[in-house]
């Protein structure tokens, strides 16, 4: 039981990370229909920006979150406008394939800055645990709960209560009319970058905390697309519920494989999100909460 | 492959194309005589008068001699092309007969396949399985070197799993198909990093198949007919054959019935499957055929390269097919071609643009893989948003300048 737990806890810990991504992926694919593949670039460029003020320059891990996921926001603004605003009115398919091609670029220059080695975020908590009852935890893996739960209450709120958030209700519903109503649609666009790029920055963070970041951390980012496959492309509540399960899901599997299913081998935990996510499509081929592609002919 | 035989599929279409003559008392028939070869008129070669003219392989005077021309002078490279180019083109044909295989599925038939990768790979170890000599025990291998044998157990066993990957497309269109697809490679990255047996496991790889053709070895330097010929000169020739042969097949589906289904689902599924084309047996034939075309690529191009590393058929490889598909020319052969040839040539150039820029500060030097994953990506963008036919698009402005002039604006 105390295993089943610790390992309930590890995986939601890794699932919120996961959950954060997969709610900029519905953030942004909900104002402007493009699903972004640039995440992972996004990702890694706030975690590399948190290791360089958090350990470069010393500050407080908090303060150095908050300046990188401010910073991202700017970078997912430049992509926007240089890269997403000229393929307004194309197929979504083609925006989507430009995001692959920003994701390489950025990502290839934060590879080039984090080099060949392990970078620390310089986090407070490094592998320390607490002991819950019978069960020990890392306390990050609690403090990421915490945290993303703060973040999802926030995003939520917004959209549900801010004039701002209308809008951008509005433009997911149907651009046009939004545009009717007044509302500047490319801001919209610009600000759902922006939203992504933070809420990448905060999970870039996270994903550095214990060991740190290096070239290869930006695979994390890309289970987010399970996870937003099995919630629905469209909903954020459906994000988040998916990105918990890939986690536990992983998690889960990682911790029991090993004993059930043997023959397996070492990695089959990394692969286990896509076969639930190929599994998934076969019943809800448009996941939990997603909106059915209603099609007029 | 069934691709050529034009079956019950050429019903529908004829109908789809012709303006549905079902529907008119009288039937508007282009040719004047149905069934007869029609001959050309004198001095006037790009006047068709039949419909089978407009659709011919090669249907203008120019593309006839283009084509050859083409042909020959990238045989006679052979003797002329300093031994690193003959190499670096040896593996450039094997890719872009795996190009033209992404072309048929996501340009063609408009179905979005992030999975590419995980066909060339399923390709490169079946090759290996068959075609591969080791003296690893560990290792599976058949031991049948003779090339037709493994290039087409390759493209075969490809092409099964694209049959059993197609039923998705079945169910997901567009951005979800390109998702699904993606997880296709996370999941064979795990299966080849795993099945020690076959693939000698991640970070070790395994031995390729061997180019042998009835005791002739492509990769060994030696006298043919009292000529010497090298090794790379045999590779280099023996993957352009293929390259040739393939591309024109790619080239009579897309021109066939099928190839024309294939377009009218990539342009609205719905109405195409109004219009009488099954949608079923199109997605899965095109998801069939392209990892067909994948499979033969993989195996082939490991085979010129030697060695297989489980670890390179990651996502990475899918989007570089993807940009060569995007970047050379959307739903177009040549293209195919062109942009693998470029993509391929790319990492040459980017070498000698890091040598270039070496006077940056130190942060904004890149080595020559990164600068070339960089370069990759900011011409996908590149092209995407100012010339979406990619090459073949820039092509055509150009020939399209010089038909026209000096009217050409």
């Amino acid at each position: 039981m105390e295993r089943f737990l610790e390992s309930l806890v590890i995986g939601l810990g890794n699932g919120s990370i996961i959950a954060l991504i997969a709610l900029g992926f519905v953030v942004i694919y909900k104002s402007t229909q493009v699903v972004s593949f640039a995440q992972p670039a996004l990702m890694v460029t706030g975690g590399f920006l948190v290791s360089v003020f958090a350990v470069g320059q010393g500050w407080t891990f908090a303060l150095a979150v908050g300046v990188a996921m401010v910073l991202t926001a700017l970078v997912g603004l430049v992509i926007e406008r240089l890269a997403m605003r000229p393929m307004v009115g194309k197929p979504p398919f083609v925006a989507a394939i430009v995001t692959i091609g920003v994701d390489i670029i950025v990502r290839a220059i934060v590879n080039r800055q984090i080099g060949a080695f392990l970078r620390p975020v310089g986090d407070p908590w490094g592998l320390d645990t607490w002991e819950l009852g019978v069960v020990t935890v890392q306390q990050r893996f609690v403090w990421m709960i915490g945290v993303t739960a703060v973040a999802v209450a926030v995003t939520f709120a917004f959209f549900k209560f801010s004039r701002i958030g209308l809008a951008m209700r509005a433009t997911a519903f149907d651009q046009e009319v939004a545009l009717a109503q007044g509302i500047s649609v490319g801001f919209v666009f610009a600000l759902s970058w922006a939203i992504a790029g933070a809420l990448a920055a905060l999970a870039g963070a996270f994903v550095g905390t214990g060991n740190g970041i290096d070239q290869s951390t930006f695979i994390v980012a890309f289970k987010a697309l399970p996870a937003i496959i099995i919630g629905g492309l469209d909903s954020l509540e459906g994000a988040v519920i998916g990105g918990l399960t890939v986690g536990v899901v992983e998690s889960l599997v990682a911790t029991y494989q090993a004993d059930l299913l043997p023959f397996l081998g070492g990695n089959f935990a990394g692969a286990s999100p896509y076969l639930v996510m190929l599994v998934f499509l076969m019943f809800k081929p448009y996941g939990l909460f997603g909106t059915p592609e209603i099609e007029r002919v | 492959m069934s691709a050529q035989t034009p079956t019950r599929g050429s019903e529908p279409d004829a109908r789809a194309s012709g303006g549905g003559p079902a529907m008119l008392e009288r039937p508007l028939s282009r040719d004047p005589h149905p069934g007869t070869p029609q001959a050309r008129l004198a001095g006037r070669p790009e006047l068709y008068t039949a419909y089978r003219q407009d659709m011919a392989l090669l249907n203008t005077p120019a593309k006839r001699w283009a084509v050859i021309a083409l042909v020959v002078v990238a045989a006679l490279a052979a003797v002329v092309l300093p031994e690193d180019w003959l190499s670096l083109f040896a593996v450039t044909f094997p890719v872009a007969i795996g190009a033209i295989g992404l072309n048929l599925v996501t340009g063609y038939a408009g179905q979005v396949s992030l999975g590419h990768a995980f066909f060339i790979g399923v390709g490169a170890f079946t090759g290996a399985v068959v075609g591969s000599v080791t003296t690893d025990p560990a290792l599976i291998s058949l031991g049948i070197t003779q090339l037709p044998v493994w290039l087409m157990a390759a493209g075969l066993v490809a092409a099964l799993m694209g049959g059993l990957v197609a039923p998705l497309a079945l169910r997901l269109r567009g951005l979800y198909l390109a998702i699904v697809t993606l997880g296709l490679v996370f999941i064979g990255e795990y299966v080849f990093g795993q099945w020690k047996a076959v693939t000698g496991g991640s970070g070790v790889g395994r031995s390729a198949a061997e180019p042998h053709l009835f005791g002739f070895d492509f990769s060994e330097t030696g006298e043919v007919f009292g000529v010497m010929v090298t090794a790379n000169q045999r590779l280099y020739l023996l993957t352009l054959a293929l390259l040739v042969v393939f591309a024109i097949v790619a080239r009579n589906i897309a021109r066939s019935d099928l190839g024309r289904a294939f377009s009218a689902v990539r342009d609205r599924d719905i109405a195409a499957e109004v219009i009488g084309v099954d949608l079923t047996r199109t997605k899965i034939l095109a998801f069939v055929i392209s990892s067909f075309f994948a499979g033969v690529a993989g195996a082939l191009y490991y085979s010129v390269l030697g060695v297989i590393e489980p670890g390179s058929f990651n996502l990475l490889m899918s989007v570089r097919y993807l940009a060569m598909v995007l970047i050379g020319g959307v739903a177009t052969i040549s293209g195919s071609i062109m942009g693998a040839i470029f993509l391929q040539t790319l990492g040459r150039f980017s070498r000698e643009i890091v040598e270039f820029l070496d006077f940056l500060p130190d942060f904004l030097t890149f080595s020559p893989e990164l600068m070339e994953s960089i370069l990759a990506g900011l011409l996908l963008i590149v092209f995407l948003i100012a010339e979406p036919r990619g090459l073949f698009g820039i092509w055509l402005r150009i020939r399209n300048y010089w038909k026209g002039w000096p009217f050409s604006y």
